[in-house]
């Protein structure tokens, strides 16, 4: 009988965990799942905090409740992955035996890597920063809002620009637009990081109102000041700082030796195999894949993982190849949305305009999720 | 990967996409002392527009872009 150990309760590891207890008979294979908090959280809902939409509870589930029961859930923080004799450490001391390792622990937030972030900056990407974000948004009665990112790579990359428009129509709403002004900075040549849509989004930036900086890479925060500085010498005053925290790899991939400089581990972008252990795979957020940091593309690498493994177990020749998709709804506020395809050889084709359509299919995969993705089910 | 002689830092960004080898140079840029240069080795396309553009805006200096086998070597000297 294998063992296979899985680092992770959010999208990847759930996934995974969930199609291996399908496909692999109990006498094949023990499949246990390790997470630190016991919760699973649907990160994209966060955002939603922040306007006032939705409340961060409704936002969790225990993961025992997502897994199939074949699963052993173990609850506990992996501290060090030992590749030679193929085991991994909890902190509280208890030690897992793997033949085969999956690694889904996420990309970690690190605030406190620029100075000034934590008193200055607000962000989404936590419930509770969503919450203090939501009683600064209505506590603003006008003044300059900056969204922009700390550093790259960062989850959701669409999100800022999300944010933005998101706040366009907030202050709309509140009919205090016009003593508002937005400005979005971007680290990039251009507004948004897919190039194919970036003429689109900077088509809804002017008919938001939003001004845009590219080439803005934040290098200091002056939080008496109220003024966020770039590497490239420009500063802009702020009266509100939305800002995406800094990111890097798991905390157990670094400590272990197993990431690259920012933690990530590298993973074999079609296989998901990690380079240095053909053992050990690396699923979504904490990987260094050349994807965009999304459950979305968790899910899809979740599933080649789950075939690739039960091929191991077999003795079969694994065929499985990730070939890069990712597929997600951005909304744009004022009922708008996009849904983005795209995988390693294709681009995104861009949609003439924002429409209804993909801004009700982000929102029936708010609600669908719990249902239909942590299952397998999709 | 980096290496580092002594005035020049290396960075190797070949198979990494867009924006991958820009970052890559931003990070070395910020590690750099005033002088220095900062050499990055990128196979993306999207590099040859942008990094010059970036290296221009930032108020670097391009010594030159060079065409290797299969890539492309941006040569920049961190200026303030």
């Amino acid at each position: 009988m294998k063992k296979i150990v899985i680092l992770g309760g959010g999208v990847g590891g759930t996934i995974v965990a969930n199609l291996l207890a399908k496909r692999l008979r109990p006498e094949e294979a023990e499949i246990t799942l390790v997470d630190r908090t016991g919760r699973h959280a649907y990160q994209p809902g966060y955002v939603y905090v922040a306007f006032g939409k939705t409340k961060p509870r409704t936002l969790t589930r225990d993961v025992r409740r997502l897994l199939r029961k074949r699963v052993r859930l173990v609850l506990g923080e992996a501290t060090r992955i030992d590749p030679t004799d193929r085991q991994v450490h909890l902190a509280d001391g208890r030690v897992l035996e793997y033949d085969r390792l999956v690694v889904a622990l996420g990309a970690r937030l690190t605030p406190e890597e620029l100075p000034g972030f934590e008193e200055a900056a607000h962000h989404f990407y936590t419930p509770e920063a969503a919450v203090e974000l939501r009683e600064a948004l209505a506590a603003f009665q006008g003044g300059t809002i900056v969204v922009t990112v700390a550093s790259v790579p960062y989850k959701c990359p669409p999100a800022p620009a999300e944010a933005a428009c998101q706040l366009d129509y907030y202050f709309t709403k509140r009919g205090i637009r016009d003593k508002v002004d937005i400005r979005f900075l971007s680290p990039l040549s251009r507004v948004f990081p897919i190039e194919t849509l970036n003429p689109l989004v900077e088509r809804v930036f002017a008919d938001d109102n939003i001004r845009s900086t590219v080439f803005f890479n934040v290098e200091s925060i002056d939080t008496k000041g109220k003024v966020v500085a770039s590497i490239e010498g420009e500063s802009v005053p702020f009266d509100l700082l939305v800002m995406v925290p800094p990111h890097r790899g798991a905390k157990v991939v670094e400590d272990s030796g197993l990431g690259d400089r920012g933690g990530w581990l590298p993973t074999d972008k079609h296989t998901l195999r990690t380079k240095a252990h053909a053992d050990i795979f690396g699923v979504g957020d904490c990987t260094d894949l050349p994807v965009s940091k999304a459950g979305a593309a968790a899910h899809f690498q979740a599933k080649v993982v789950a075939d690739a493994i039960v091929s191991d177990v077999r003795g079969l020749p694994a065929t499985a190849r990730y070939d890069g998709r990712v597929v997600c709804y951005c909304d744009a506020g004022r009922n708008r949305g996009i849904s983005i395809s795209f995988d390693y050889e294709h681009p995104p084709i861009p949609p003439k305009s924002l429409g209804l359509r993909a801004w009700l299919g982000k929102h029936f995969l708010n609600r669908a999720y719990w249902h239909l993705v942590p299952t397998g089910r999709v | 990967m980096a290496m580092e002689t002594q005035e020049k830092i290396v960075l190797d960004a070949r198979g990494s996409f867009c924006p991958g080898p820009l970052m890559e140079l931003i990070r070395g840029i910020r590690q750099a002392k005033v002088g220095e240069i900062v050499e990055v080795w990128s196979s993306d396309q999207g590099s040859r527009k942008d990094i010059p553009f970036w290296v221009q805006k930032a108020g670097h200096e391009l010594v030159g872009a060079f065409d290797e086998d299969g890539y492309a070597r941006f040569v920049v000297r961190k200026v303030r």
